[in-house]
């Protein structure tokens, strides 16, 4: 066995595996039939972080103390101890509400529940999953194993943990489905006293969204609360101005999170972010070369061949095969 | 071919490996515990504490040096074992035969080490075997393909070994059934590190724009991490074998070592050409040019990797204990700094985030480096590892 013959057995064997197993380049994920989600008006929104303790209360999650006198629960980011979170954006001389030169707006911060998550695509054990009918990315702490690569992927930095405890767990919002059967819906959503978060289906609160684009601003017009579909707690209101871009629409493949907003997201702190969902790119190059084991075995079966000879050759010469490798 | 063989088994029936004696307890040895004591002190606290309490990982990045270092850069140095059962094995080259066992044995606590790190950094260990479990297995995650090969590795690479040990304990019988499978051994031993350490240039893909464009490269990271990978193995050998020569007062096969250094160099030019190729093609060395931490960072790794390719340009150079010594060296410390650029530096998660490791994290990844280099010198010094020579000071 010489390199050349290794080689040329090694290319076949890795020919023929390419050609039993083509490149299986995956799409971005669709959205699920059934998806539900929210939609965040900024616009709406007046920063009385009414969803944030709604949450805290509805998935019993501990306080987090930011002032002296620790008088009430001042989460600074999403954390492992806060799955919601209002943050402001603020220019120079803060003249008016949405407005990017000196204003200032209202911005949440909770999972986006991506159609193509890069969390599930990185966990190795299934912990993070995506329901197939209402697309809700959920996390089973049992299933865990601490790995921590759904909070380094994800690029909203959604996924938190809590290193201070030694029974860690990953916290993300799960649109409160386990208040589902009750017949209640997201906690931030239900509390929100101007709508400016809804709770619904994504094609409502795709419909919605387009409502509200083709208002004239400063229009009268109506905003429901609440959920979507649900019973009418609409107010009156007047239309707002936005940028032309709805937020989750087509970042990564979509979100289930749709956000309007007066001012540019980028300020909002939500990054500029492809079509193409990470998550395919990575599940491609991997199926390329793992797809049915084929690459691998093919290599294993070249080199288990090669080795069987140059290995047997070592033990016969090397004096009863003390050299043994 | 057969003339070749020839010449090949008579070195390796020269070099049949010997423990190399001397005594267990020196001051080195004794700081070399200590260190390791210190290390295992600290993963003890982290079990009861969290892993907060003794690191400074934070949801901003998630991953310190126990992943960055002890199991990314310390598997690519423990990566000596696979890249000279390449060229013994596969490349059918008899020559490094002696070669083979120490690197392996260098491997195998480099990855064993590395697995234990791994074990230690999982937030909720206790469901650590979820990995295996097939009920568990989600396929298209890389970190999963990453776990499951590293663990098998490990276990290739004792199984691989175990004709050292099994010599020493009188087993002769095992050995000899033992030694009819090693072949399978010896091919999945190449087998899992090419999956394994390409994978980890992988893992950055999931990560998207999170990761600065000068480390960002798509679908060529895999071969990149790979051919790293490999450099670093050769490199930790010619570091190794040089370290063995001086320490255990042997003599250095240069000739020998300097073989694996020519193999070294063209790989280290051929990736210095895919880098900067990919860099020009995406139109991303742009951002080399900005002053910032990132493109500083960025010309540190390339010049610890072309001045070793400059020094040891041209045979004689490469011939020279001094020269390849220093080389390997320089090589083995940009291979590092590359992997820390594209997980830690290059990792750009956004505004308000910092890490830099605690004073109990470096405990325990100096301690597991201590503990590596002490259960070489007990295992070298005791079992036959190291090819016997005449004139050894026993």
């Amino acid at each position: 066995m010489d390199r050349r013959s290794f080689f040329k057995s090694a290319g076949a064997a890795v020919a023929a595996g390419a050609a039993a197993c083509p490149a299986q380049a995956r799409d971005n994920k669709p959205m699920p039939p059934d998806a539900v989600g929210l939609l965040f008006d900024s616009t709406l929104c007046v920063g009385c972080k009414a969803c944030v303790a709604a949450c805290k209360q509805a998935n019993d999650m501990p306080p987090e103390i930011h002032t002296q006198d620790a008088l009430w629960d001042t989460p600074l980011d999403l954390s492992g101890k806060t799955l919601n979170v209002i943050k402001v954006y603020k220019h120079g001389e803060l003249k008016a509400k949405d407005q990017e030169e000196n204003g200032w707006a209202f911005v949440k911060k909770s999972c986006l529940h991506c159609v193509d998550a890069s969390c599930v695509s990185a966990c190795p054990v299934k912990a993070m999953k995506k329901d197939d009918k209402t697309g809700v990315v959920s996390h089973d702490k049992n299933a865990c194993i601490g790995c921590r690569y759904c909070v380094a992927a994800c690029p909203f930095g959604v996924p938190r943990f809590t290193y201070d405890l030694a029974i860690p767990q990953i916290s993300k919002c799960q649109l409160c489905t386990h208040r589902w059967p009750d017949g209640h819906y997201a906690a931030c959503a239900e509390v929100c006293p101007t709508g400016s978060t809804l709770f619904g289906k994504v094609s409502d609160l795709k419909a919605e969204i387009a409502r509200r684009k083709a208002l004239k601003p400063g229009e009268a017009t109506t905003y429901p609360r609440g959920r979507l579909g649900g019973p009418d707690w609409s107010y009156p209101g007047v239309a707002a101005k936005y940028v032309d871009h709805v937020y989750g629409e087509k970042e990564l493949g979509g979100t289930q999170m749709l956000m309007l907003s007066g001012v540019s997201f980028k300020k909002l702190g939500y990054p500029d972010l492809p079509e193409t969902s990470f998550a395919s790119q990575s599940e491609t190059l991997q199926q390329s070369l793992y797809g049915g084991l084929v690459l691998p075995i093919a290599f294993l079966g070249g080199l288990t061949w090669v080795a069987k000879r140059n290995v047997k050759d070592d033990d016969e010469t090397a004096d009863g095969g003390s050299n043994g490798q | 071919m057969a003339n070749d063989l020839s010449i090949a088994h008579g070195t390796a029936h020269a070099h049949r490996p010997a423990p190399a004696g001397g005594p267990l307890v020196t001051p080195v040895t004794v700081v070399l515990a200590a260190l390791s004591l210190a290390a295992a002190g600290v993963l003890i606290a982290r079990l009861f504490l969290g892993l907060g309490a003794v690191s400074n990982i934070n949801d901003g990045y998630p991953w310190g040096i126990w992943i960055v270092y002890d199991v990314l850069i310390g598997t690519a140095f423990a990566c000596g074992g696979y890249a000279m059962a390449i060229l013994a094995y596969v490349m059918n080259k008899g020559e490094y035969h002696p070669m083979v066992r120490p690197a392996l044995l260098a491997s195998m606590f480099g990855y064993t080490l590395a697995a234990v790190s791994l074990f230690f950094d999982l937030g909720r260990w206790w469901n650590f075997w979820h990995i295996f479990a097939p009920k568990y297995a989600q396929v298209n995650s890389v970190m999963f393909e990453l776990a499951v090969c590293v663990s098998a590795y490990v276990l290739v690479m004792w199984i691989e070994f175990a004709p050292a040990f099994l010599d020493k304990l009188g087993l002769a019988a095992v050995k000899k059934k033992l030694s009819k499978v090693l072949f399978f051994m010896v091919a999945l031993g190449v087998l899992l590190p090419t999956m394994h350490q390409s994978s980890m240039g992988s893992m950055l893909v999931v990560f998207g724009n999170q990761i600065h464009p000068l480390w960002r490269s798509g679908w060529l990271l895999p071969l990149l991490f790979l051919m790293t990978a490999v450099m670093l193995g050769f490199c930790a050998v010619i570091f190794e074998a040089t370290l063995s020569a001086v320490g255990f007062k042997r003599r250095l096969e240069t000739p020998i070592v300097g073989r694996v250094c020519d193999v070294l160099w063209g790989l280290v030019v051929v990736y210095m050409v895919l880098r900067f190729g990919d860099l020009i093609f995406r139109g991303a060395l742009g951002a080399a040019f900005a002053l910032n931490t990132q493109a500083i960072a960025f010309w540190i790794e390339t010049v610890l990797f072309v001045i070793p390719v400059v020094m040891l340009a041209g045979k004689p150079a490469r011939r020279q204990p001094g020269k390849l010594f220093v080389g390997a060296v320089l090589l083995m410390v940009g291979g590092m700094v590359h992997r820390i650029n594209a997980f830690l530096v290059g990792y750009m998660t956004g505004d308000g985030w910092n890490y830099f490791p605690s004073f109990t994290e470096l405990t325990v990844t100096i301690g597991l480096i201590a503990f590596e280099i002490l259960a070489y010198i007990v295992i070298v010094r005791r079992f036959p590892v190291l090819p016997a020579e005449p004139a050894a000071a026993h």
